[in-house]
């Protein structure tokens, strides 16, 4: 074989390759294209949605969205001002105050359930436990409206009729704000538990066994194996998921928030919350620009989080980060 | 532990043995908790059905119980009486789940393939372009203005179905059973025999990540069952398309909305609605509701943990 014919050869097979390169991109940017579509008509396109945010949007002639919004009058921070009401500060106080709460209540609780169910000996049990923990994930909220509703329906739930026949004052769930803050913790529990469990379960199931022999070979009773062996190897999963909570800290679940209670005016106060606000500001009055700009504040600072929340877990722990 | 003569390891093991145990009576206390809630967690579904399996008189009597004064089945022979409005939601959930599954499985693979390929020179660009979306959207109402006036998603099926048709959190599920099943000496030796890309995907990389297939589609299949937002904002007008979680949704608010809504006319549905056992049919329903859940849940348990551990810690 000749240098030549060498030299050749690989020019040849170069071009080739640059071709074939050309034809997997192509082919392979093809199967991207149903996504990427969706992604830019369902989720890039409401972006440019958020004028609205700034504009008093009205309807002109023609009737067309986009139309609508160009001649629409800019008002800069007007659809902002919803931020002085009373209202305001009780569903940002709500949407915080519950989340924190249940963050808290999720963890620790969770986690505990993991340590138990790893510590059983039976794992038929083990396993069953699981299961009928997971179950209520699996179910809508209207659905567990209804559970909330078999107990607690004024004319029939269980509670009222119990009062009754023990002659005590009848409650009426749904215009009393007093009980919700519980029944909405315990709701959130009950349908979240069994997946936070699994996950901790997941993380302990990982731990390498030799380190509880190491620690029991030193004499280590079980309690001191569970803070010093288990605890340390879940703790990259405690700190993703809570780190990854507190980034969600200003997005409340708005099935639970507006089924569970039925909508219930009343209940507001306890209640009301940053997406229940924005989706009846929208509902209710038709106000797309003030809906919009809190659509809109939700958004932003929910990305804030998420950003600050991945700082912290690159500084803590640089591979769990998300970004 | 070198030191340690197999003999003297064994010790250490049978005596170590009890110190990797809880007692029996520990034990036994985190028996009676996880049991406790165990309980608590399937509780209200057999209340439900107990209800449901009440009779109007003992409703009526001692409220709901799960020690009913009589049983009936009138409230699902209602169900059957009440006939259209009711099936016909119930066949509109079916229909919404396989049709909206079966898209957005396929959408979310044909995403998730190429984003796994590293030798595919876009992936940096696409990727991006799903991710900022979990960071950041355009919000509740920008997003329903433009669907609805915009893209034409009202009182149809596609309204039902489009916006929740692809999820980049799926995606994210979907690139990691790739990554951790497909080795890419797999992709490289189908490319050197003359495998297209489509062919190589669908002969040699499918069959391989069954299992993260059928974790996706079950996700994708519980969100569609369970769905009942994109009802509350895209259906005005045309109710009978709407999907049983609605129905159920609209119910709670006032009872005889079934009996409105159903295929009797005039007098014979003010008729129905005064007989109407409207308490356990309220149940009835989510009996129906949850009983495909149920039945199939003990089969795909195991699927979706795995998926949902994956997600939890990737995304």
């Amino acid at each position: 074989m000749t240098l030549t014919k060498a030299h050749a050869g690989s020019g040849l097979r170069r071009m080739r390759t640059s071709s074939a390169s050309r034809k997997k991109a192509f082919w392979l940017t093809t199967m991207m294209l149903p996504g990427a579509v969706w992604l830019l008509l369902i989720r890039y396109l409401p972006m440019f949605g958020i004028v609205i945010a700034f504009k008093n949007y009205r309807a002109y002639r023609p009737n067309t969205f986009w139309n609508n919004i160009i001649q629409s009058e800019f008002v800069g921070l007007k659809n902002f001002e919803f931020l002085n009401s009373p209202d305001t500060g009780i569903m940002i106080r709500n949407t915080l105050g519950y989340n924190l709460l249940w963050i808290i209540l999720g963890l620790v609780i969770s986690v505990a359930f993991a340590i138990m169910m790893s510590e059983l000996s039976s794992r038929f049990l083990a396993k069953s436990y699981q299961t009928m923990m997971f179950f209520p994930y699996f179910l809508s909220w209207v659905v567990a409206s209804y559970f909330v509703l078999a107990f607690l329906d004024p004319t029939s739930g269980m509670i009222p009729f119990m009062q009754k026949a023990t002659g005590q004052k009848i409650t009426n769930f749904y215009h009393d704000t007093t009980w919700w803050p519980l029944i909405l913790t315990i709701c959130n529990l009950w349908k979240n538990l069994g997946y936070s469990s699994v996950l901790y379960l997941a993380a302990i199931t990982g731990i390498d066994t030799t380190q509880y022999e190491a620690a029991a070979v030193d004499g280590a009773s079980k309690w001191q194996q569970i803070w010093h062996v288990t605890l340390p190897g879940i703790r990259p999963m405690i700190v993703i998921l809570l780190i990854m909570n507190i980034g969600k800290i200003f997005n409340a679940d708005f099935g639970l928030f507006y089924n569970v209670p039925q909508n219930s005016g009343s209940l507001y106060p306890v209640t009301q919350v940053v997406d229940t606000y924005v989706y009846r500001a929208y509902a209710n009055t038709h106000n797309l620009g003030m809906s919009s700009a809190a659509g809109f504040l939700q958004s932003a600072v929910g990305m804030l989080c998420i950003i600050g929340a991945n700082a912290l877990v690159r500084k803590i722990d640089p591979e769990s980060s998300l970004f | 532990m070198t030191a340690i003569t197999p003999p003297a390891r064994k010790k250490i093991k049978a005596g170590s043995f009890s110190l990797n145990r809880f007692s029996t009576r520990t034990q036994a206390l985190f028996h009676v908790i996880l049991l406790l809630f165990s309980l608590l967690c399937i509780i209200p579904f057999i209340f439900v059905i107990i209800i449901a399996f009440s009779s109007e008189d003992s409703i009526r009597q001692i409220g709901y119980s799960f020690t009913p004064i009589s049983w009936s089945t009138d409230a699902f022979a209602y169900t059957f009486k009440l006939g259209n409005a009711l099936w016909r939601s119930y066949l509109n959930s079916f229909l919404i789940t396989i049709v909206g599954t079966v898209l957005s499985v396929a959408m979310t693979v044909l995403y998730a393939y190429p984003l796994y390929r590293r030798d595919y020179k876009y992936r940096k660009f696409f990727n991006f372009l799903s991710f900022f979306t979990m960071i950041f959207g355009g919000g509740l109402v920008p997003t329903y203005v433009i669907c609805k006036s915009v893209l034409g998603l009202s009182d149809n099926y596609a309204a039902l179905i489009v916006p929740m048709l692809f999820s980049p959190f799926n995606v994210i599920i979907m690139r990691t059973f790739l990554q951790t099943t497909v080795p890419p000496e797999l992709i490289e030796a189908a490319t050197i025999d003359g495998s297209g890309e489509y062919s190589t995907l669908l002969r040699i990389v499918l069959p391989v990540v069954k299992p993260g297939i059928a974790t996706i589609a079950l996700l994708v299949s519980l969100a569609y069952w369970n769905e009942w937002f994109l009802s509350l904002l895209y259906l005005n007008k045309n109710m009978s398309i709407m999907p049983l979680q609605y129905l159920l949704m609209r119910m709670q608010r006032n009872a005889d909305f079934l009996a409105k809504n159903s295929s009797m006319l005039g007098a014979d549905a003010s008729k129905a609605a005064a007989q109407l056992p409207s308490q356990s049919l309220k149940m009835a329903l989510v009996v129906f509701i949850v009983i495909p859940i149920a039945c199939a849940y003990p089969f795909f348990q195991r699927y979706v943990i795995a998926g949902l551990t994956i997600g939890s810690v990737k995304g």
